[in-house]
């Protein structure tokens, strides 16, 4: 299955991933061909099949569940310290409404 | 051998018979560190100051023989996507450069609590995502057995550090065989147990249908003890298993008699190097001798399983990875006139080519209209995959065993320019991941050239205790020579 460079284009949006036009059309040729072996798969019958979205015990992952309660969390002003733009109690961001 | 630089497990006998203290082997670990590791390059960094202080504090206990637990005073290191408070996790990435995590991970934290002492954190491919440790940010490592090899990946520092004698033993994660493929090419025991069997909280995500967390050691007793200090249930990972966790050294010696072991006719086809095979068979037929029937089987939707694996891996990564977003921690590109800008420029300035490679595919895979025939789709296929397991468990198959690795470890930049050909290097191990099963990987000896060869072990959820006891079994029975490392 090929990809076209406008396909690209819009996945790198998706992905909020700014790509040269070098890398774009990298892209196309190495998705290309990964797609190319991954289309191997729509041959095999799925039809009565459901999905495995847990990987674990099932039963147990459901008993597991615990009341949405609020618990003490890290200090702020550590994690804050980790940001590469905050002012004490918030992150920095550009400004988004003129 | 200087007594300190034993294997995890005599390393422990040596310090509860008082032949060794943590001290002592605190230093002669970073001794050889320092010796060989300017050509191996398994280590991001050292945290030494931290590491004296704790086996200064672990000699103290040993001397009042309050040891506690096996493991206190050993040297362990972990790979780099373990968060560790106070010291610099970057996950293999230049987008996490500088960033010091605030808290623990449950693994690091349980390690603590047994005394082990942590004495630095140990290269990765970025975001665990490669074969080879070729793409981590902060160059590669190379194969202490041909520093022109690669040691694997992802896990490739954790694996070359135990291979070089550094550290006794060390913690990786695998997701599609990034603790077991590294294991096998530098020829030591590396372990993927069950999905849910190891919290993974304060650990740097990839794909968490998939993640988990698993020790390195030279023998397989080395690997239970460590699986032992880390295994159980945590508040703060929901997927984690409340199950008990047994005492998974007392069953280790229990032989190879009267067991079934399948082995997949799917898993000794093309592309299989024929002296790993021959490596492989001759390790069955030392089980066999130990009383171990050997059962042909199939595991016919095994062909499918790189295929699906590179849909739902890549998916559930562009997911995780949305969070590196320049906001929060790490990397923030500089300059930018709107919100979006910051975000599509740190990312692209923040991450690496194969990164972006699975971002994007991953992005695709979920975007609009390709969602039921690429997600959805593998995640049915996953299902087919685990049910081919569970009939051969049903059928009275204790273990599935197989290649680890369908080559021996390859040159640096050997498949660097081919995603394909290397994503072809987890084929045997991903199963394992898709289904949620337990796996390990021994060594079982060596090609011509010199490289070690490794023999893979599946066996069913949450019986480690069992896969165990089955590897050390074959570790016995093959009994593979020493060999001088030539470092």
């Amino acid at each position: 299955m090929s990809i076209d460079r406008g396909t690209v284009r819009h996945v790198a949006r998706l992905a909020r991933l700014a790509l040269s036009p070098e890398e774009e059309e990298k892209t196309v040729r190495e998705l290309g061909r990964v797609l190319d072996y991954i289309e191997r798969l729509s041959g095999v019958d799925v039809s009565a099949v459901e999905p495995l979205t847990f990987a674990g015990d099932a039963a147990e992952a459901k008993e597991s569940m615990r009341p949405d309660e609020p618990r003490p969390s890290l200090p702020r002003e550590e994690v804050l310290e980790q940001a590469p733009e905050h002012d004490g109690s918030t992150y920095l961001v550009p400004r988004i409404i003129e | 051998m200087s007594a300190p630089l034993l294997p995890l497990s005599a390393l422990c006998r040596a310090f509860e018979r008082r032949e060794a203290k943590p001290s002592e082997a605190l230093e002669a670990s970073l001794r050889r560190i320092a010796r060989t590791d300017g050509k191996v390059h398994a280590f991001l960094r050292l945290t030494e100051e931290e590491a004296r202080s704790a086996a200064r504090e672990s000699d103290e206990r040993r001397a009042r023989n309050a040891p506690l637990s096996a493991l206190d005073g050993v040297p362990i290191a972990i790979k780099d996507l373990f968060c560790q408070r106070g010291v610099e996790t970057t996950a293999g990435s230049r987008i996490l450069a500088g960033y010091v995590p605030p808290y623990d991970a449950t693994v690091v934290r349980k390690l603590r609590e047994g005394g082990a002492v942590l004495v630095g954190k140990l290269n990765m491919d970025e975001f665990a995502m490669g074969s080879s440790t070729e793409n981590s940010a902060f160059g590669p490592t190379r194969n202490p057995w041909d520093l022109s090899r690669t040691p694997g990946g992802s896990s490739g520092g954790s694996a070359a550090a135990v291979a070089a004698k550094m550290v006794p033993g060390t913690l990786g994660t695998d997701t599609g065989g990034s603790i077991r493929q590294p294991a096998a090419l530098v020829g030591c025991v590396g372990l993927k147990p069950t999905y849910g069997r190891v919290s993974r909280y304060g650990v740097v995500a990839f794909s968490s249908s998939l993640d988990q967390v698993g020790p390195f050691a030279e023998d397989v007793r080395g690997a239970a003890l460590l699986l032992q200090a880390i295994a159980g249930r945590d508040e703060n990972d929901q997927t984690s298993s409340s199950r008990p966790v047994p005492d998974y050294a007392t069953a280790l010696e229990g032989g190879a008699r009267g067991l079934r072991i399948g082995i997949p006719a799917e898993y000794f086809g093309e592309g299989l190097d024929p002296e790993v095979e021959a490596s492989v068979r001759s390790a069955m037929d030392a089980l066999g001798r130990e009383g171990a029937t050997l059962v042909p089987i199939s595991l016919p939707n095994s062909p499918h399983a790189i295929a699906t694996y590179y849909i739902v891996a890549t998916a559930e990564a562009s997911s995780n990875l949305a969070r590196y977003d320049g906001i929060r921690y790490g990397h923030r590109a500089q300059g930018p006139r709107s919100l979006i800008e910051l975000y599509e420029r740190t990312r692209a300035e923040g991450f690496g080519a194969e990164v972006k490679r699975r971002i994007l595919l991953g992005t695709y895979a979920l975007s609009a209209g390709y969602y039921d025939a690429y997600y959805l789709r593998s995640q049915k296929i996953r299902t087919l995959i685990r049910r081919d397991f569970e009939q051969v468990f049903a059928a009275g198959i204790d273990a599935v065993a197989s290649p680890t690795s369908p080559t021996p470890a390859f040159k640096l930049g050997e498949k660097i320019d081919d995603p394909l050909a290397m994503y072809l290097n987890d084929i045997y191990t991903v199963p394992a991941n898709l289904a949620g099963l337990p796996g390990i990987s021994i060594p079982c000896g060596f090609s011509k050239a010199g490289l070690p060869i490794g023999l893979q072990l599946i066996g069913r959820p949450f019986e480690e205790a069992a896969l165990l006891r089955i590897a050390r079994a074959a570790e016995r029975a093959v009994g593979v020579p020493a060999r001088e490392l030539p470092l």
